[in-house]
């Protein structure tokens, strides 16, 4: 190991975890935005909007998020529909854990008793304020670790964007191994630079977990 | 008209070459599924132990083969078995091995989770009317641990094969290193090709992986 | 008692069906404002479909529901305005398990009703402090017992002011000792000149808080009577099988 080449390789790895944080970030936005569209088309049962939902959610799940990055990436670029980089690959991770966030929130959704919904109708709530106060909170507790679960396999998806040359963590260590050979000392900062990321985020989440759970909303 | 980009696709051996490839990312999905299943299911047994100590050394090797990305896994096996090793391994020999260890962790996961998800008096009730344990575990525990594990494993696997679409990364000939190459080959040709090889690669997964999840959505329904 | 004689809930002819099954077969049926009306009935015969029929939870196939003279059953007027003068309470415990009890309480009037919270929550606390409850306003459902869950429930539909309560049986999974605390607020609502349609299967609640029985079988109603006449001397053979169940029982 080559101390004084993984000191001074460190700031490269800290430039490129930003990168990696701000995909991870704004991928995670975008899908909670298109999960919970999903959801709410799929709760009114939307007659036209559903069918494209359904379609969407199996090609979102069926097919790998490489392949969906070089097909928007690469693809489209020679029809004349040119995205940067950096916009595939949200594009992509929001393409891709959309379908995962719907799935998230539809199971929390239908996990609201019906006699919730009933007692909520009973009072005179409209469909919206039901869906606001009633459904929703409830919803959201329960779909908590799986979306939790989701942000975490989010995070560690962007690993791909590399291949379609966006500087994330991953390309740097590709970039040390190809310019220098060091392979030891680039994967160490790599698995390192993961662990920093990710460990307390899952640490945090699974403490969320158990609070959720000990507060125990009653039923 | 043969300046259709789809064309390229049909053109001389292109199609076969491409489904080629997707043999060569199916043949490593399949060897490590079948590995995973195996390993996975003792591993699960090994998390449902009785022994402390049996049990965190099981969830220690889960939670190290998940906290960073496969991706991550594939670059470390693949340069440090080489060095560890003084031989060079062939890729697809790499890819093997992560997908197995990975396919494992998962597997393991899932059957632990169908085992403990049984009510204990259910093998209570069973030892009631008389069963001896065996004959509990033959006859209640693992017919309902099938069905709680079988639409959760069946998904692993869809999960498992689109993964390997990463295999190309650490070098390995496959289904999107050959399209690129017959995109290289007619790009002057044919301008569009790589929309035309990439959505083809794109669909060539979606029709592996859709009937798989529609199989286990199907199981799930009727298990359920 | 000019008031007392008007009738405040009407139904003509209802009709329900699940599927292909007819469940209630053109129900006539009425109540007056202040009026406490026992449903009597064995298991399955549609009393809950009958009154979650009322207030909109289940379409009719036909005939007419009106409220106050005018029809609320014809599709034009909207039912979560209607609900809000309808009050009802379930037999499973009902209560928004992610809200406080005072929470629960305020939502319907706040958020559908519109109206002011100060006021809203003096009713509130008259309400809690009449069926025992006001230091447990902070709680949430699942700290509470059975019984108290559902004098909170009957309290959340009271506190939109409504003009007639249906109650479904909110005794049926209560353990024995809590029965009496909720059939005691219902009692006493009664007495304050509440209009009650009560679906119950406790017969001495029922003969002392009933101004009238209505005995249904079968998706019809097969008599109506006061309740002495209907416990000592039931028209129909059908009322007498079932009474004779119960005595049994007792
Ligand atoms: N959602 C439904 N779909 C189909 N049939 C139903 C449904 N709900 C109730 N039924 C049927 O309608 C009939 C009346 O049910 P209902 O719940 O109104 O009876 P009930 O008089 O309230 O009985 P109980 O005293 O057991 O509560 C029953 O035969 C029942 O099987
Ligand atoms: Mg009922």
């Amino acid at each position: 190991m080559d101390q004084s080449f993984i000191a001074a390789s460190i700031p490269l790895y800290i430039k490129a975890a930003g990168l990696t944080l701000n995909l991870a970030f704004w991928g995670v936005l975008l899908s909670l935005f298109v999960g919970a569209v999903c959801a709410v088309i799929g709760y009114f049962r939307i007659p036209v909007l559903c069918r494209i939902m359904q379609v969407y959610i199996e090609l979102s799940r069926n097919t790998p998020l490489l392949i969906q990055l070089f097909f928007l990436y690469y693809g489209f670029a020679k029809i004349g529909i040119k995205f940067e980089a950096y916009t595939c690959a949200i594009g992509g991770l929001a393409f891709l854990g959309g379908s995962y966030m719907a799935e998230a929130l539809r199971a929390g959704i239908e996990s609201v008793g019906k006699i919730q919904i009933e007692s909520g109708l009973s009072i005179g709530l409209t469909r919206w304020q039901l869906m606001r106060y009633i459904v929703l909170p409830q919803a959201l507790a329960v779909a908590v670790p799986a979306i939790a679960a989701n942000v975490i396999f989010l995070l560690k998806e962007t690993s791909v964007v590399s291949a379609i040359a966006l500087a994330d963590l991953m390309f740097v260590a590709k970039d040390l191994i190809g310019m220098y050979y060091r392979t030891s000392e680039a994967l160490l900062l790599l698995v390192g630079a993961y662990l920093i990321l990710l460990l307390p985020l899952s640490l945090f989440f699974r403490y969320l977990e158990r609070r959720l759970r000990n507060v125990g909303l009653g039923n | 008209m043969s300046d259709w980009g789809i064309n390229v696709i049909f053109q001389g051996q292109n199609f076969l070459r491409l489904l080629e490839g997707l043999g060569v990312s199916m043949r490593i999905a399949v060897v490590s599924v079948l590995i995973s299943s195996v390993c996975g299911i003792f591993l699960g047994l090994l998390m449902t132990s009785r022994y402390v100590a049996v049990r965190s050394l099981c969830r220690s090797y889960l939670e190290a083969v998940r906290i960073v990305p496969l991706l991550v896994w594939l670059f470390v096996f693949y340069f440090e078995l080489t060095k560890v090793l003084h031989l060079q391994l062939p890729a697809e020999f790499v890819a093997d091995i992560v997908f197995s260890i990975w396919g494992t962790a998962e597997m393991g996961d899932l059957v632990r989770g169908a085992v403990t998800s049984l009510p204990a008096h259910q093998r209570e009730s069973g030892l009631a009317v008389g069963l001896t344990r065996w004959q509990v575990y033959r006859y209640v525990i693992l017919p309902q641990a099938v069905r709680r594990l079988l639409p959760s494993a069946i998904n692993l696997v869809t999960r498992m094969i689109k993964t390997t679409s990463l295999v190309v990364l650490i070098g390995v000939v496959e289904v999107l290193k050959i399209g690129q190459q017959i995109i290289e080959v007619s790009i002057l040709k044919v301008p569009t090709a790589s929309f035309w090889v990439y959505a083809i690669i794109f669909f060539l997964y979606f029709i592996i992986c859709w009937p798989i999840s529609l199989w286990a959505k199907h199981l799930e329904k009727r298990w359920q | 008692m000019k008031e007392t004689e008007k009738i405040l809930l009407e139904v003509h002819k209802l009709k329900k069906n699940y599927g292909n099954k007819e469940i209630l077969h053109g129900i006539d049926f009425s109540v007056h404002r202040g009026e406490v009306v026992v449903l009597l009935g064995p298991s399955g015969c549609g009393k809950s479909t009958f009154l979650r029929c009322l207030n909109g939870l289940e379409e009719i196939q036909s005939g007419s529901i009106l409220l106050d003279g005018s029809i609320i059953s014809d599709g034009k007027a909207e039912w979560y305005a209607i609900r809000q003068k309808i009050g009802m309470v379930f037999q499973s415990y009902d209560l928004f398990p992610h809200m406080t009890v005072i929470e629960n309480i305020l939502l319907g009037p706040l958020k559908a009703q519109k109206r002011k919270k100060n006021e809203v929550e003096k009713q509130a606390a008259e309400l809690l402090e009449r069926v025992g409850l006001l230091d447990r306003k902070d709680d949430y459902p699942a700290q509470l017992s059975g019984g108290q869950k559902q004098r909170v429930a009957i309290v959340r539909a009271l506190c939109m002011n409504p003009e007639i309560m249906l109650f479904d049986e909110v005794t049926a999974s209560l353990d024995p000792e809590m029965v009496r605390e909720v059939l005691d607020v219902m009692k006493e609502l009664a007495q304050q000149g509440m209009t009650m349609l009560i679906v119950t299967h406790e017969m001495n609640f029922a003969r002392s808080v009933a101004d009238r029985i209505v005995f249904i079988d079968e998706g019809c109603i097969v008599e109506e009577s006061e309740p002495e006449q209907f416990f000592t001397a039931p028209q129909t053979e059908r009322a007498q099988r079932f009474l004779d169940i119960f005595s049994y029982e007792n």
